[in-house]
């Protein structure tokens, strides 16, 4: 069967999958349209969390990221998943016994203030579309990538699906959709890794294939720096990045991993405290799957990269053009790859540095060159070896390749490279509808009914969501087909603001009865304020990388903000008067389990 | 709500913080002292065929982490029954 009737089948037979979830899993009521009604087991809501979780980003982005950055690489690998540590035990459980639908509900009631808790609404909208639109796009380019449709084409029919089971079934539909994803997304990224770990070391675990020793007697990781330093790149096990830096950036995505609205939110969904910490337990232990495997994934990935294009004979260099396999030249057309013959041997080489003028190739239409490469504009005029290289770099390598053009590099069959398609799809909607279910909730229950008017019923609310709903999904749309050009940075902003605002806000309120709402707000503001400044200042008004605070990146300073909310929200509560009794009683209430399933009914 | 319930609360509340402040001891320890302070020394350990500071870094701290949640789950369900709170 043809790569393409393959693929079709593949994504178009896990949409049928989805869709009739959909149908069967309807939502009735706000409850279960907000929270899948509070009854979903503790298991299956580990795994929707796992899907929601592990976006297009993760799927297809990570292992490349890994692979091209080495050890640093870890900040991503232990933020992301060391999160749901600070989660489980500070947040999860007493959020649960807390018993609302939504973060704003809690900071909100907590604080007894309509500001606080429009400050939270805010964050939750700001931090969940910046997510969104990053999926919508990721959409698309698998369609156009392995179907060769439009991108657009692929938004729209992304946000169709989305749709239809999102806003039909809220949460409990999204949440028994999620799990089917999860399945999906993991068999696409285990299958390939497996495949290639046993190619290369002849393990079946790609955990423990990173550590073996090759038929060259060295082992993986000391091939890969041997590979790097003769090629000018940095140590694969070393870092580059200061101790400092690596530290507040691994410490920023924890804690704006535990702040997230949208992983949050799927702690609501069960139904007792107990239940709370054990699908934590649950979701890490899925996530834990794809991403032990992803060091694997970038390490395989990045020797057999090298290997096929500079070939392993050391005194000759490279690999011809005309000779060089079928993936290379499908991926160039793709445009993730990008070559230009500097030295006029006809020979792909590559080695560190850039390799065109501002990094990316800007192709020249659909002009040929002299062996048939795709002819660039931005080629250097001047090409001059990298520090520490042996020659000037000829190779544009796209991150994102390691991942989508890993089967092919490996040499799997093509149901593999189906799946894949499949999988990073899987992963792109589940996040989608996750991030759009709480901006819908956001909308019609924070703002709608308990801001603006609370005498709305149950069915105007339940329509409130639905309405907006799909609002959000047309702005999703929009991003998705006229993407920023700033999407990355506006990644690392939902962090800063998560870990910043909103997880340091609810810790407070959960473990120091004594906070009170003037110290909440002035936490807030600073935290948020000083993020915000430093992350405008440094990526869009040219700050200089000299006047960074102790060096520390934008990434990394949610955490530095998130210390100054929790200095400023303490001073200034001591120095006004304590939270009413009523509020004291809620935090003694929800430090206890006992009760949960009883403050859900409310 | 009576005096020996408030006390009993109390008690119940220590005994968490205890059991989050030693789980959260060592999610720091593993991160950041052994995944980031001092992974420069750890790297010269020969692990499995990892430098240890990279494995811990890459793989072993996410190991670590799946256990502390489902050992930190563990002793609260004990500590939930022990003061009868559960449910």
């Amino acid at each position: 069967m043809s790569l393409d009737l393959l693929t079709y089948l593949f994504i178009g037979g896990s949409f049928a999958l989805y869709i009739g979830i959909a149908i069967w899993a309807r939502a009735g009521s706000t409850k279960e349209f907000y929270v899948a009604g509070g009854g979903v087991p503790p298991i299956a809501n580990g795994m929707a969390t796992a899907a929601d979780w592990m976006s297009a980003a993760s799927f297809i982005s990570l292992a490349g990221l890994v692979s091209f950055i080495g050890r640093d690489g870890a900040a991503y690998l232990m933020g992301w998943t060391g999160g749901y540590v600070l989660l489980a035990m500070l947040l999860a459980p007493y959020l649960r016994k807390f018993g609302k639908f939504t973060v704003p509900d809690f900071v909100g009631d907590r604080y007894y203030s309509t500001f606080a808790r429009v400050v939270a609404v805010v964050c939750t909208i700001v931090i969940s579309f910046t997510y969104v639109a990053g999926q919508m796009r990721g959409v698309g380019i698998v369609f156009s990538r392995y179907l060769h449709v439009d991108i657009n084409t692929g938004v729209i029919v992304g946000m169709a699906i989305v749709f239809f089971y999102a806003v039909l079934g809220g949460m409990k539909g999204i949440t028994y959709t999620q799990v089917a994803q999860y399945c999906v997304l993991i068999l696409a990224f285990m299958v390939p890794a497996i495949f290639m770990s046993m190619q290369i070391t002849g393990h079946f675990l790609p955990q423990l294939g990173l550590g073996a020793t090759l038929d060259s007697g060295m082992s993986v990781l000391a091939t890969l720096d041997k590979l790097s330093v003769d090629l000018g790149f940095a140590e694969y096990t070393a870092g580059k990045k200061s101790t400092i830096d690596i530290f507040c950036l691994t410490a920023a995505l924890m804690a704006g991993t535990a702040g997230l609205p949208h992983v949050i939110v799927r702690f609501f969904t069960v139904p007792r405290v107990k239940d709370a910490r054990t699908s934590a337990g649950w979701a890490l232990i899925f996530i834990a799957i794809l991403y032990t495997t992803v060091p694997g994934v970038a390490g395989f990935g990045r020797v057999n990269l090298i290997q096929t294009i500079n070939g392993t004979d050391e005194a000759n260099v490279g690999t011809e053009y005309a000779k060089m396999p079928g993936w290379f030249k499908n991926w160039e057309n793709a445009g993730l790859l990008g070559w230009h013959d500097y030295n006029g041997d006809g020979k792909v080489q590559y080695s560190a540095g850039a390799a065109f003028e501002g990094g990316k190739p800007a192709f020249d239409g659909d002009a040929r060159g002299a062996y048939g490469e795709r002819a660039v504009t931005n080629a250097k005029v001047n090409p001059a070896p990298a520090p520490g290289a042996p020659f000037a770099n000829e190779v544009y390598v796209d991150r994102d390749i390691m991942v989508l053009a890993n089967p092919e590099i490996a040499q799997l069959p093509n149901w593999v490279i189906a799946l894949v398609a499949a999988g990073a799809v899987a992963a792109a909607l589940s996040t989608a509808a996750g991030l759009l279910l709480v901006i819908s909730t956001a909308i019609a229950h924070d703002l709608m009914k308990t801001c603006i008017n609370p005498d709305i019923t149950e069915k105007q609310e339940l329509m409130y969501a639905r309405i907006a709903a799909i609002v959000a999904i047309c702005i999703a749309g929009y991003f998705g087909i006229n993407p920023p050009g700033f999407v990355a940075q506006v990644v690392a902003l939902a962090f800063g603001l998560a870990s910043s605002s909103v997880f340091p806000v609810i810790v407070m309120g959960i473990f120091n009865s004594r906070m009170n709402k003037e110290g909440a707000i002035a936490g807030m503001i600073v935290g948020l304020g000083s993020t915000m400044a430093y992350m405008i200042y440094f990526t869009f008004m040219g700050g200089s990388k000299d006047d960074l605070f102790l060096g520390i990146s934008t990434g990394g300073f949610g955490f530095v903000g998130m210390i100054l909310n929790f200095i400023v929200a303490y001073v200034v509560s001591m120095m006004t008067p304590p939270p009413p009794a009523e509020i004291q009683e809620i935090v003694e209430n929800i430090r206890v389990p006992r009760g949960a399933g009883v403050a859900h009914a409310h | 709500m009576s005096t020996s319930s408030q006390d009993n609360a109390s008690a119940y509340w220590a005994e968490n913080l205890r059991i989050i402040m030693t789980y959260l001891s060592i999610w720091f320890v593993v991160s950041f002292v052994g995944g980031i302070l001092f992974v420069d020394q750890l790297n010269a350990i020969p692990f499995f065929g990892f430098p240890l500071g990279f494995w811990i870094d890459q793989q072993g701290s996410i190991f670590v982490y799946v256990a502390l949640i489902w050992m930190y789950a563990y002793s609260m369900n004990k500590l939930d029954e022990k003061y009868d709170v559960h449910e």
